[in-house]
């Protein structure tokens, strides 16, 4: 019972027993999260955030209600009550050049089968269509023509003032839809099925688009599959993220725990030359000119990772079911070097363990090295539970939402002291109570 | 130097110590030993000066016109209180000092009765026999049926310390003000509610009068009236008139905020002629009716009766109490004040002024004040209200003329006009009784002076200083006839009051400069015209006869010189007779007491009483207690200043000893030894039972959490790092299967968490269920529950996983994990070799070095150059690096010193801009910082 006190500065015991989980301790110097602020409106689990601009963000969940915050001081600005049920998709919805107001709005969907446009500004309900046959699972806005369309059983599409467009009946595998814009000859919306992708061997859970030339897809028994956006021909192939192959002589619990939600892919995020994919509970760093794994964290978390970011300074951001946010650094590593891998990382995966994973990345150098490395340089513990996604803020820091209900904003501490400072300042100034010493 | 005012008997002697070579030694003679007894180990502040009361309270009574003074009510409401003190003579005394009390009539040129919306007035008087001291406040009420429509009442604070009456005069002042404001708003209210039945009575009846005259009318119609029509006819008459007076006086009721006071002094006689008139007249039109008049005027629930026209005069009904007198709300309200105002001044003088120091400068530091200290808003109040009254007249200097420049006695408000009261007594000792008198007084002065340690000077001094010299000199420099300060009293032609009022008061200031002897004995000189008042009982008397005599002079100076005083002051001289109806009563009273009154003062057996009894008794008690201060004084929570010093010096610790001692029996954890001795000197002292202004809870809560601090800190190695995490805003986790155990380690280490904003500190004393992340951004120092059984785990799960953001204190196992400390503030701050003794010492070095770093914090979050860049060019590291180096060199803090003082300049950076202080809660910082295990 005591265990923890007698540990001092490690994890617990119980935890490093479970999984060779790479653990970082207490000292993160390049850490630069030493702030948070707890933010509480939810009363069930969060699971949507969505940035508006460079100050707001936007949270929904399971409780049905949007609830709108400022990011930088972690105000409740709106709560915004319509939906009876949980909310399913949230999404923001870009306002017409055209149109007079520039309020910033967004769209939310619910298991009450509804969608409802939101005005963020005001708190306003801008527009409701509850016309649905199945709840809608998720919205997507494609800017460029003016049209929304909401996937759920079917498929619809809609135009800004939420008329219904066209929509399709029941889909089940990845289908390529041609949207027909409407024309001078005809003024219909239609959509057409062009392609169905029969690859994958088991439910896709994720799916973005790449580039203008790829898109990726993730299956739930661990397959990746870069498709060509053109002509929907499969580029590229992954589906050895789970194989236990190379790890069976090494590690037994991994082998254990191989149950396919070990190996499904939940999201993907990824950058110019490279996908970096959440699958499991690992991460992999798949780049798009090698067409191979060039790093990979096979344990990142305690559990599933749910969300994945990359972050502009070669970083990237993972979430889990674990409670725990992660801040990793993609580095090179040096190929040549004596021990390829530094002492320090592998320390911390426990005690007998040791030897064992210091020959295994040397045989895998030999076969099939990667060439780069995930390094932990920071990890991020508030939530009691499932952290089901972050966002970002170049200027904020980080804000997680989880499914214990809370919303945690996470700042950089020296720059949040820096702007108080600032702010005080001001407010001497504002008060005609600063004396310049000249 | 000595002249100076001496506002705290303690601080006097610092200042004597400070330059003992610029002054001439005094003559052997004359170097009178400070505190004879203090080597002794007597405790100066335990000795009783004759009162027969265990503690200050408040009285109220009035001057029912029908048995006279009466106490009405006291505060506390408890027969302990004021024990076999007589509160009906007391009560004599304090009401018949009113002497401007002053009654409604008929102004000459006005037909109907004014209000006269009176003043209250203010005075100080002394009882040297019954050992009280009160400040008197007196008020009147409205009463439709009393005389002149006025009832005196008057709250006293009765206190057996004249100095502290003395020098909270101003506070005292305005508290009972406060109350005297609330009590009267409810009585006009009620008063006006009085007066509107009246009126729909009198409407009644006239409605009822003039259809039975308009019947007869019709009756008769033979073209002569009969004597019975006429007699009805006179009635309705004198019930319009009624109705009439009575609408005035509702319309001036009603006015009152409009016309408060401006008007000229208003003579009694005038009402009382007119009142004789109307009823008369009332008597005469309706005999029938007034055999009854309690049937149709007291009535609560109200339907419209008929009356007669007036209602009879006092003696034969049963006056209203002062409950009734006053709308019920505002009564209550009345009450709470003066409980709170009796709370307000318990304790010891010494207490109240150094707690009233202590406010004014964390006033100061109104940026910083937040973080470490319990800052009641109460006491906030009370510091803004000082911060407005005007300047208090300085005791020691004359009072301030200008308040007495005022032509018109019921606007004196101020301690002037006490001032002016009391210092006149001498004139008529002189004429009376001459230079022996005076010698007597002077005796008196010295011996009847509770609390200035001058019990001796009769034993010791009476040979060696000759009073009767002493007061020759005073006697001259009264007779100097000059004084011509620019002054309206100076210019008065028979001014024989004021002016030798002006005489004495100068005659202090030179007696002061000219004859040290007298008042080098004397520590607060300034207070010797209170004394004449307070310690002389025949002074008192005077000053009551005074009262009438000034009065006169007033009335007198009117008539030779009207244009400084309100042309209305005419109406009071066309009716001489007024005076003597208003104020004979009271002339009459205090000739009947001033026999009784000034034969026992004088027997030598209470003077030798005072002067022996008490230095014995604390010659016996006191002993270890004292053993126990030259410890204690030794510890660094005392300035500099205080190192050194004889044991007079230690008085005001002495006196937080023995405040201590009070509570310490409550602790169950204090030192024995201080216990012991303290408890002992408790039984024997009356003053330290009482608490401190701020309420009994926190003062016993800083010494208790002082105790177990020092306590924790002798107990625990690993002290330090704990009380740098909660220093540095970590949050410290106090783990233990006891709750009372935890509780009181929580409330001990309290004393070090800064707080967020003004309301609370940010401390959880007790918690059972385990800790989320929300509970470290609220709570600084939590007590966690261990529980033995599986539910436990999760209560140790979630703080391990947390474990970044707490440290955790283990009693059980006697263990800390927590981050490295290695500063050099917090050794400083708790040493555990430290010969502080007792908590509150301990809690006030803990608040001085707190205060000190509370300034550091302030210096760095408030320096405009260490925050912002100086140009544009300069980047954030050169910025860095500037407040790192301020923070060493200037400020000198060395490793995690510098995060104590981040964490604090946070704090008031964000208490400072926020809008609305303690509406958020501050973020949680937190460092990635190794945590070490610290074990016994």
């Amino acid at each position: 019972m005591l265990r923890w006190l007698i540990g001092g500065g490690r994890e617990p015991q119980g935890l490093a027993e479970k999984s060779p989980l790479q653990t970082i301790g207490e000292e993160q110097t390049q850490n630069p999260y030493t702030e948070l602020l707890v933010l509480k409106a939810h009363h069930d689990i969060v699971r949507f955030l969505v940035q508006l601009d460079e100050y707001r963000f936007a949270s929904a969940g399971d409780d049905g209600i949007v609830v709108v915050w400022n990011a930088q001081t972690g105000e409740k600005l709106l709560e915004l009550n319509g939906h009876t049920q949980k909310i399913t998709a949230l999404i923001t919805f870009p306002s017409l050049e055209a149109c007079e107001e520039k309020n910033q709005l967004i769209l939310t969907t619910s298991a009450d089968r509804t969608v409802i446009l939101w005005d963020c500004d005001t708190g306003r309900q801008v527009r409701k269509v509850s016309c649905f046959q199945s709840t809608v699972k998720c919205l997507i806005v494609l800017q460029r023509l003016n049209v929304w369309l909401s996937g759920g059983n079917d498929l619809c599409v809609w135009n800004q003032k939420l008329d219904l467009l066209c929509k399709t009946s029941h889909l089940s595998d990845t289908v390529i839809f041609r949207l027909v814009a409407p024309t001078e000859e005809s003024l219909e919306w239609n959509i057409l099925e062009i392609k169905r992708l029969l690859d994958h061997q088991d439910n896709i859970l994720s799916l973005v688009n790449v580039n203008d030339v790829s898109f990726v897809t993730g299956s739930h028994v661990g397959e990746m599959i870069i498709w060509d956006i053109l002509d929907w021909t499969v580029q590229a192939c992954e589906c050895n993220f789970w194989d236990p192959s190379p790890q069976l002589d090494t590690q037994q619990e991994i082998k254990l725990c191989q149950k396919p939600n070990d190996i499904s892919i939940h999201h993907f995020t990824w950058d110019e030359e490279n996908v970096f994919a959440a699958v499991g509970r690992g991460l992999y760093v798949y780049n798009l000119h090698m067409k191979r794994v060039i790093a990979c964290q096979k344990s990142a978390h305690d559990s599933n990772v749910l969300h994945i970011a990359k972050l502009p300074n070669r970083q990237l951001i993972s979430c889990s079911e674990d409670g725990s946010v992660r801040i990793w650094e993609l580095r090179e590593k040096q190929q040549l070097a004596a021990e390829p891998v530094p002492t320090g990382f592998f320390n911390m995966w426990g005690f007998g363990r040791v030897n064992k994973q210091a020959s295994q990345p040397v045989k895998k150098q030999q076969e099939n090295a990667p060439p780069c490395s995930l390094e932990l340089i920071g990890d991020l513990i508030g939530h009691s539970s499932s952290v089901e996604m972050f966002l970002y803020f170049e200027d904020h820091g980080l804000v997680t939402c989880s499914a214990d209900h809370l919303i945690i904003l996470w700042k950089n501490g020296e720059r949040e002291s820096g702007l108080r400072s600032l702010k005080l300042f001001q407010k001497l100034e504002e008060n005609g109570d600063l004396y310049l010493a000249v | 130097m000595i002249s100076a005012p001496d506002v705290v008997a303690f601080t006097k002697e610092e200042e004597y110590e400070e330059e003992p070579y610029n002054e001439p030694a005094l003559p052997e003679e004359y170097s009178v030993p400070l505190f004879p007894f203090a080597s002794q180990g007597a405790n100066p502040w335990s000795k009783l000066s004759g009162a027969k009361f265990s503690r200050d309270f408040i009285l109220i009574s009035e001057f029912s016109e029908q048995v006279g003074p009466q106490p009405l009510l006291t505060i506390p409401n408890d027969t302990k209180v004021f024990g076999t003190f007589d509160l009906n003579y007391f009560s004599l005394r304090i009401m018949s000092v009113d002497y401007q009390a002053s009654f409604v009539g008929h102004p000459p040129g006005s037909a109907y009765p004014k209000l006269n919306f009176v003043e209250d007035s203010k005075v100080v008087l002394g009882d040297s026999k019954e050992g009280a001291f009160a400040y008197v406040h007196h008020l009147t009420l409205y009463d439709l049926e009393a005389r002149g429509f006025v009832r005196p009442f008057c709250m006293a604070y009765i206190s057996a310390d004249q100095h502290k009456i003395m020098q909270q005069f101003q506070e005292l002042s305005a508290e009972f003000s406060k109350a005297s404001e609330c009590l009267k708003t409810g009585n006009r209210k009620a008063f006006a509610g009085e007066l509107e039945k009246k009126l729909k009575d009198l409407d009644y009846t006239r409605t009822v009068l003039h259809t039975e005259t308009e019947i007869q009318k019709k009756a008769n119609d033979k073209g002569f009236y009969s004597s019975q029509a006429i007699e009805k006819a006179n009635e309705l008459a004198s019930v319009e008139k009624s109705i009439i007076e009575h609408q005035d006086l509702l319309k001036q009721i009603r006015s009152y905020p409009h016309r408060k006071l401006k008007g000229s002094p208003l003579c009694s006689g005038e009402t009382e002629h007119t009142q004789d008139q109307a009823s008369q007249a009332a008597t005469t039109s309706n005999p029938d009716e007034s055999a009854d008049p309690d049937l149709y005027t007291c009535r609560p629930a109200y339907t419209p009766k008929l009356i007669k026209a007036k209602s009879t005069k006092c003696f034969d009904k049963k006056l209203k109490t002062l409950e009734e007198l006053c709308d019920t709300e505002y009564f209550t309200q009345t009450l709470a004040q003066l409980s709170h105002i009796e709370h307000m001044f318990r304790g010891d003088l010494c207490y109240l002024l150094t707690s009233q120091i202590d406010r004014a400068l964390l006033k100061q530091q109104h940026i910083t004040n937040f973080l470490f200290e319990d800052f009641v808003e109460v006491d906030d109040r009370v510091a803004e209200k000082e911060e407005s009254a005007p300047p208090r007249p300085v005791p020691g200097r004359p009072p301030s003329r200008s308040l007495e420049e005022c032509p018109i006695p019921q606007v004196l408000i101020s301690v002037g006009s006490y001032k002016s009261s009391v210092e006149s007594v001498p004139i008529k000792m002189e004429q009376e009784l001459g230079d022996e008198y005076r010698e007597a007084e002077v005796t008196e002065v010295s011996s009847f002076d509770p609390q200035e340690n001058l019990d001796f000077l009769d034993t010791d001094m009476k040979g060696s200083i000759s009073s009767g010299e002493s007061i020759e000199v005073l006697g001259t420099e009264k007779s100097t006839p000059v004084l011509p300060k620019s002054d309206s009293q100076a210019s008065l032609t028979v001014p024989l009051s004021p002016q030798v009022v002006r005489s004495k008061a100068v005659s202090h200031r030179t007696i002061s400069e000219d004859s040290i002897e007298v008042l080098s004995t004397c520590p607060s000189e300034a207070l010797i015209p209170d004394d004449f008042k307070a310690s002389y009982p025949s002074a008192i008397n005077e000053e009551e006869s005074y009262a009438d005599d000034s009065e006169g002079a007033i009335h007198f100076q009117a008539s030779v010189s009207p244009p400084e005083l309100g042309e209305a002051e005419e109406g009071s001289l066309e009716n001489p007779l007024s005076q003597i109806d208003s104020s004979c009563c009271i002339g009459k009273e205090s000739d009947s007491l001033r026999v009784p009154l000034s034969t026992p003062a004088h027997t030598p057996s209470e003077q030798d009483g005072v002067v022996s009894i008490p230095p014995q008794r604390c010659m016996q008690k006191d002993q270890g207690f004292r053993v126990d201060f030259a410890v204690e004084n030794a510890s660094p929570s005392r300035d500099n200043s205080s190192e050194g010093f004889p044991a007079d010096e230690l008085d005001p610790n002495r006196l937080l000893a023995s405040r201590d001692a009070s509570k310490t029996s409550l602790d169950n954890c204090s030192d024995t030894t201080s216990n012991m001795s303290s408890v002992a000197s408790t039984s024997s002292d009356r003053t330290p039972s009482s608490a401190h202004p701020t309420g009994p809870s926190s003062e016993r809560h800083k010494k208790r959490a002082g105790q177990n601090a020092l306590k924790f800190i002798r107990q625990y190695p690993f002290a330090h790092p704990a009380i740098y995490s909660l220093l540095s805003g970590r949050t410290l986790v106090v783990l233990g299967e006891d709750e009372a155990i935890v509780r009181k380690l929580v409330t001990a280490l309290s004393i070090f968490v800064p707080s967020h904003s003004r309301f609370a500190k940010p401390v959880k004393h007790w918690v059972s269920s385990p800790l989320h992340i929300m509970d470290f951004q609220k709570w600084k120092l939590i007590g966690l529950q261990r529980v033995a059984s599986p539910a436990g785990a999760g209560t140790l799960h979630a703080l391990s996983r947390y474990s970044r953001y707490t440290s955790v204190l283990d009693l059980d196992n006697k263990a800390l994990r927590c981050p490295l400390y290695r500063g050099t503030l917090v050794p400083r701050l708790a040493d555990h070799r430290t010969q502080i003794k007792r908590g509150s010492t301990y809690y006030l070095h803990v608040q001085s070095m707190l205060t000190q770093l509370c300034s550091k914090a302030f210096l760095y979050a408030f320096c405009h150059h260490l925050h912002l860049p100086a140009h544009n060019k300069e980047t954030e590291e050169v910025v860095a690096s500037r407040q790192a180096s301020f923070l060493k060199l200037n400020l000198g803090l060395v490793n995690e010193d510098v995060k104590v003082v981040q964490y604090l300049a946070e704090l008031l950076k964000l208490h400072y801009t926020q809008e609305a202080p303690g509406t958020s809660h501050p973020t949680l910082r937190f460092d990635y910082v190794p945590s070490f295990l610290y074990k016994i």
